[in-house]
């Protein structure tokens, strides 16, 4: 039987994937595009003069070193996000998965973070750890810790870590949780029998088994570390102290929202375009093979 | 009831709701939230009782600078309100976008109102006119900063006045560490307070250009030796914890609130919020030091805050109404309440005159000291205020370069170069934009 899906009029299919069509060109072509435009000009906030420059933008940016700086502060912010989310995450759904008892109760409360804003994420947190009235910084104090995410750079980039991946576990929990039930009880049986315990049950059977789901939250984290925490640095820290939680997102917004400085953010824009491409790509391309499905 | 009856009472409806909503709306874009918000909609609400014509509505857009974007983004969309409020340092991007601005002295002079701007305090006006003296945009919120002190942990240390200079700054934190408190002093808005107010206070330029009102090709002159001396002053304290560095914009407040630090220097508009978290310990209001060894009579501090910019592409009717409400908004009665209300400036002398009619200043003690700080002296071409293009992105520039300071990871001298060499590169991209 051919999988080929064969329509007698050739007007139908059109018709049907006019509106994805529509869609992708309004919200992802035609402001790409825009941003594209942008990035080659120079012009004042009330678009009164406009100069065209070439690269000029993105040559400054090079030779920005804070810009430089914000990009490894997100391949650091990114990273961090990425693997604390998951290792986290399938930890506790490895756990939810065994409690027979009050099952829905843990899973909603874990499941409740992915509700909250960001941004409210972002201020609740940060009264847990400001150092002046935070509950968390007064705990840290008792420790030894001298805790001030206000002027320590690595203390504050913690601090949005510990926020962004909180707000994320949720999310990764869900995926994990639902592919760890999928995962055939008869294979687990088998190897109980056969007298394997419960971890190296995990790392044998169910691990190898969800690397689709695994592989797909690498994705979705990252994109998320990249895209999504703009709103908790906002709250959190401002991309300071110095520049040190400025990540690349953050560095679009400030300059663009707030400096007004609209082709030098539009320039990043696209930067951060082409770099989520060339991932995707790469992603896709070399790792998705080793990825059994 | 016939056919003919309904459609005549039909037609009589619409002509009388038709007659409702002849008023004329004009929109306010601001930035005050919570109670300052409640209050704006007062104001509002009594001028469109006071008079049938129009109607002024007021719509909160989040902070300073997501008003002044979204305004900005909206005139491009052709849906511009016709009055905005616009934070101090976004003036010179307001000025620069002369086709987009109604200026305030024409429109005045446009809609046949009075207005004198002699009337309004000259270091408030100072800074939204033009070399020539003319008034740009209204100012109706503008705050400058002013040093708060705990006065009951001053008695503890045994201290019995504010100290007025740095020096003495240093003496007093020094007797507070001995009697046991846990810093000297914070402060808010570092750029504004420690950088910006430091130079007006003592007299020293910012930058060329008499701080950049005199033309677009401005330098900044902030890593002059003061500009250095006192922030090195200010690292060397950080270490003896004598000064404490508590975060960016106002996010030091806490640490006066927690009687942490028992001096901080903060907006003349923050007293409101010192009272609410502090109730039952006596605060008190100082003017800012000055350094004695710069300055023998310091002089006034410059402003913050914001002011309302009428934007262009609205009805002559519509800006008769912008004109109306203007006068009503700077009348004494309704500045005076606002200025009692929120500790912002009183911006006519008129209002400063009935608030101490009033007994306000006696039943509010130190509530006069902004006011007398910026009016005490005649402004200096470096104390009149300053007119930088992308100031805000300096203003983050210098945000950053000053808490490598406090970090440790830079001297002051480098980061002072620093700040002055980025800003510098911001001020040339305005200049290029600007044509």
């Amino acid at each position: 039987m051919s999988s080929n899906v064969v329509f007698k009029n050739k007007w139908l299919p059109i018709a049907l994937i006019t509106p994805q069509l529509l869609i992708t060109f309004i919200f992802f072509i035609w402001p790409a595009g825009q941003a594209i435009f942008q990035s080659f000009q120079l012009e004042d906030p009330f678009g009164f003069s406009r100069e065209f420059v070439g690269l000029e933008n993105f040559i400054y940016l090079f030779n920005d070193s804070n810009y430089i700086d914000a990009l490894f502060t997100t391949l650091q912010f990114s990273i961090s996000v990425a693997f604390l989310a998951m290792v986290s995450a399938l930890l506790l759904s490895a756990f939810a998965e065994h409690i027979v008892r009050g099952s829905t109760f843990y899973r909603t409360f874990l499941i409740w973070p992915y509700a909250v804003a960001p941004v409210v994420a972002g201020s609740l947190w940060l009264f847990l750890f400001d150092p002046t009235i935070g509950i968390i910084a007064e705990l840290l104090g008792k420790l030894g810790v001298d805790w001030d995410p206000i002027l320590n750079g690595s203390h504050a980039m913690w601090m949005v870590i510990i926020a962004s991946t909180w707000k994320q576990i949720s999310y990764n929990f869900l995926f994990f949780l639902a592919a760890l039930q999928s995962v055939p009880k008869s294979l687990h049986e088998a190897a109980a029998i056969d007298g394997s315990g419960p971890i190296k049950r995990f790392i044998s059977i169910s691990f190898p088994l969800i690397s689709p789901t695994s592989f797909f939250l690498l994705v979705v984290n990252f994109v998320y570390a990249f895209f999504d925490t703009f709103a908790i640095i906002h709250a959190m820290t401002q991309g300071g102290p110095g520049n040190s939680t400025s990540t690349l997102v953050y560095k679009v917004y400030n300059d663009g929202f707030i400096g007004l400085n609209l082709g030098s953010s539009a320039a990043q824009s696209v930067i951060l375009m082409i770099m989520v491409a060339l991932l995707t790509v790469v992603q896709f391309k070399y790792i998705e093979n080793k990825v059994a499905y | 009831m016939s056919i003919k009856h309904l459609t005549g009472l039909a037609v009589m409806a619409t002509l009388l709701s038709a007659q409702v909503h002849a008023k004329t709306d004009v929109e306010w874009w601001h930035a005050m939230g919570g109670a300052l918000g409640q209050k704006v909609n007062e104001i509002a609400a009594d001028f469109n009782a006071s008079q049938s014509e129009y109607e002024i509505k007021p719509i909160y857009k989040g902070s300073y600078a997501e008003t002044m974007t979204g305004a900005i983004a909206a005139f491009r969309a052709k849906q511009q309100p016709a009055i905005v409020q616009v934070f101090e340092v976004g003036t010179a991007t307001m000025m620069g976008a002369t086709q987009a601005i109604y200026p305030v002295y024409k429109l005045m002079e446009d809609t046949n109102e009075p207005f004198d701007a002699n009337d309004y305090l000259a270091s408030v006006t100072g800074y939204y006119t033009t070399n020539d003296g003319k008034l740009l945009s209204m100012p109706f919120n503008s705050s400058t900063p002013v040093l708060y002190y705990n006065k009951d942990m001053f008695a503890k240390a045994g201290i019995k006045s504010a100290p007025k200079t740095w020096k003495e700054m240093g003496d007093v934190s020094r007797k507070l560490l001995a009697s046991g408190a846990e810093c000297g002093f914070s402060t808010t808005w570092q750029s504004w307070t420690q950088i910006e107010n430091f130079g007006a206070r003592n007299d020293i330029a910012m930058a060329d250009n008499s701080n950049g009102f005199d033309g677009l090709d401005t330098t900044f002159t902030f890593n002059s030796i003061p500009f250095v001396n006192h922030i090195a002053q200010l690292k060397k304290w950080s270490k003896s914890g004598i000064f404490k560095y508590g975060g960016r914009q106002s996010s030091g407040m806490p640490l006066f609130y927690t009687q942490k630090c028992a001096m901080t220097m903060g907006s003349s508009a923050g007293l409101a919020g010192i009272q609410e978290n502090m109730k039952g310990i006596n605060v008190g209001v100082a003017e800012l030091p000055y350094d004695e060894t710069l300055i023998s009579k310091p002089q006034n501090t410059i402003i913050g805050g914001a002011s309302l910019w009428v934007l262009r592409g609205h009805s002559s009717e519509t800006y008769k109404g912008v004109a109306k409400f203007f006068t009503y908004l700077s009348s004494a009665k309704v500045q005076a309440d606002w200025h009692q209300f929120t500790g912002y400036l009183p911006i006519t002398k008129k209002a400063y005159a009935l608030t101490q009619k009033q007994g306000f200043y006696k039943t509010h003690p130190g509530t006069d000291t902004a006011v007398i700080q910026m009016t005490s002296t005649q402004p200096t071409k470096n104390s009149k205020g300053i007119r930088f293009g992308n100031f805000l992105q300096t203003r983050d520039i210098i945000n950053e370069e000053l808490e490598g300071v406090w970090a440790g990871n830079i001297s002051p001298k480098v980061a002072l170069d620093n700040a002055v060499r980025r800003g510098n590169e911001q001020l040339r991209r305005f200049e290029r934009i600007q044509k």
